[in-house]
């Protein structure tokens, strides 16, 4: 149990002197799942938006494709990127592989679908009748989808929430695409997994800490948004 | 309609006047949007300052000059988990990129996964520990030259009460008659690693086939499986250099050392550029050339000294592997 204390007396020290290595890692975590969590909101808004209000044939396998996306395994998501990304694979020539880049395309690969699914159940939640009564009052179709995006954001702000969440804390496909390398891109996940098997449990829990504040963070600051709006 | 617009009272005004639609509520999704952009001009920020080849500056006494600047400076050097675990590769690498300008991607697996790597043509240089397979991998024609680099050795650790009793055993194929004698719980790694077809060698000679009531596969890195092994009070082999690096957090003693079958050799190996046209030949050869390089040999026979007492690898360059079993 004392490396446990251990471990967050060396967070904070770690934090306090603000150690180059460590604030690089924590950073590249924040900009990884960052863009890679905006990206998924880029596609997910419209797609989510657009599975909620149209019909057409095949969209029940669209939704249901949806929905096991949300709990695709991170693993066999890195593991499919990475076979992408290889030399030998189509998108090889890019170079690619074992940099920041694959790893925001594999988050958002694993966060796209969170994003839609949240989206869709946020738009479909919305009362019928409103969707009717802004037809009614002669908006157009884009009119109409922003209204009910409005009306949605507080559902939509979880969206954003859970996208962030799911791969911030991500380790597989980060560790299989990203490759953990030191100064490149070594993120708090995948050094918790590397100094753990190499016996530093302490600094193991120190970076567990600091990633544990930064999610509390961005999602205090994601809260205050969403109930700002509320209590309005 | 009457009830629907008493329902939603505000939304005539906005749909009737768009322009006035940016209501403070609005200033939620305009803030996340804002965060999100910040963090894109991070990216942007950080990938320039990451990308560039020659990251930080190695921590060497000499003070060498600005470092050369390959043409391709990227390299991918797939390794075991033994050269990350005892830290070695931390200290050589940054050494390696000072000097040469290099930009290397180390990537960790067991022996057979790194060759696996090697084999399509997805690394550029090796540097593992499976003899036999590394000479499957150059008979093959996926190597273009294969150098000694070093060497340590393998050895038995178990619980320190000894219920097989192996300690003090000098041959190797004694302690695994004893260990299937006694039916003690063996961990083995399971993963193709140099350390696992080590193992298997040696039960294959011992003409063992181990039993699934005491043997047990993890498919997990050295030093994860040590902690196993500690865990269950079990046995297990493991080269030495992980075994000292994680000594402090496993409850294992030393139980079998010095049988010559048991030595643990390293070689770095360039992939045969002919298997992709993506492969880094230069940067292999000078990674190559940088490992036997006699000041690279140096730091190596010193590496683990200060921490451990005793150094976890011992240089081999310009030697032959059969003047090694002698020793």
């Amino acid at each position: 149990m004392g490396v446990l204390a251990d471990g967050v007396v060396q967070a904070f020290q770690l934090l306090i002197h603000g150690d180059p290595k460590v604030i690089q890692i924590a950073l590249l975590s924040l900009v990884v799942s960052g863009m890679a969590t905006l990206l998924s909101l880029c596609a997910g808004i419209p797609v989510g938006s657009a599975l909620a209000l149209a019909r057409f044939p095949g969209r029940q396998v669209l939704v249901s494709l949806v929905n096991t996306g949300m709990g695709a395994p991170p693993v066999v998501v890195g593991l499919v990127v990475t076979i992408f990304l290889w030399r030998s694979g189509p998108l090889g020539v890019l170079h690619l592989l074992y940099t920041p880049s694959a790893m925001i395309t594999a988050q958002f690969i694993i966060a796209f679908p969170v994003v839609a699914g949240f989206t869709m159940a946020a738009v479909q939640q919305l009362d019928p009748k409103l969707r009717l009564q802004i037809q009614a009052l002669g908006a157009s179709r884009f009119q109409m989808v922003w209204l009910l995006l409005r009306e949605a954001r507080l559902p939509l702000l979880a969206a954003v929430m859970a996208g962030f969440g799911a791969v911030i804390s991500e380790v597989g496909a980060s560790m299989m695409v990203g490759g953990n390398i030191s100064g490149q891109t070594r993120v708090l996940t995948t050094s918790i997994v590397a100094e753990a098997s190499r016996g530093d449990f302490a600094l193991a829990i120190a970076l567990s800490v600091i990633l544990l504040a930064l999610v509390y963070l961005v999602n205090l600051a994601l809260t205050l948004i969403q109930q700002r709006g509320r209590t309005r | 309609m009457k009830v629907a617009l008493h329902v939603y009272p505000r939304l005539q005004h906005r749909v009737g006047r768009p322009s006035e639609s940016r209501h403070i509520g609005f200033l939620g999704t305009t803030l996340v949007v804002a965060f999100l952009m910040a963090l894109t001009l991070l990216m942007v920020g950080c990938s320039s300052s990451a990308t560039p080849v020659p990251l930080t500056p190695a921590p060497t006494a000499t003070a060498t000059p600005m470092p050369p600047k390959p043409a391709n400076p990227e390299l991918i050097l797939s390794s075991t988990t033994s050269t990350r675990d005892s830290g070695l590769l931390d200290v050589l690498i940054p050494i390696f990129q000072q000097k040469t300008g290099y930009q290397v991607k180390p990537i960790y697996s067991g022996s057979g996964a790194a060759m696996a790597l090697g084999q399509k043509g997805e690394a550029d240089v090796l540097l593992v520990h499976a003899p036999d397979s590394e000479v499957t991998f150059m008979q093959g024609g996926y190597g273009i030259s294969r150098r000694l680099v070093m060497h340590n050795d393998f050895i038995f650790v178990g619980p320190a009460s000894d219920p097989a009793g192996i300690k003090g055993t000098t041959s190797a194929l004694d302690a695994m008659k004893k260990l299937a004698a006694t039916e003690v719980p063996f961990y083995s790694r399971g993963d193709d690693s140099g350390t696992d077809q080590l193992e298997k060698k040696l039960w294959r000679t011992a003409g063992i086939t181990p039993d699934r009531a005491w043997y047990f596969e993890a498919g997990l890195g050295m030093g994860d499986l040590l902690r196993v092994a500690s865990e269950k009070a079990a046995y297990t082999i493991t080269d030495r250099a992980t075994y000292l690096a994680n000594q402090k957090t496993v409850s294992l003693d030393v139980l079998v050392q010095g049988d010559p079958s048991l030595l643990n050799v390293y070689h770095v190996i360039q992939v045969n550029p002919q298997l992709s046209t993506l492969i880094n030949a230069e940067g292999a050869r000078a990674f190559a050339d940088f490992m036997v390089d006699p000041a690279t040999q140096l730091l190596i026979s010193k590496f683990g000294v200060d921490t451990y007492g005793q150094p976890l690898f011992f240089p081999d360059a310009g030697k032959t592997e059969a003047g090694l079993g002698s020793k």
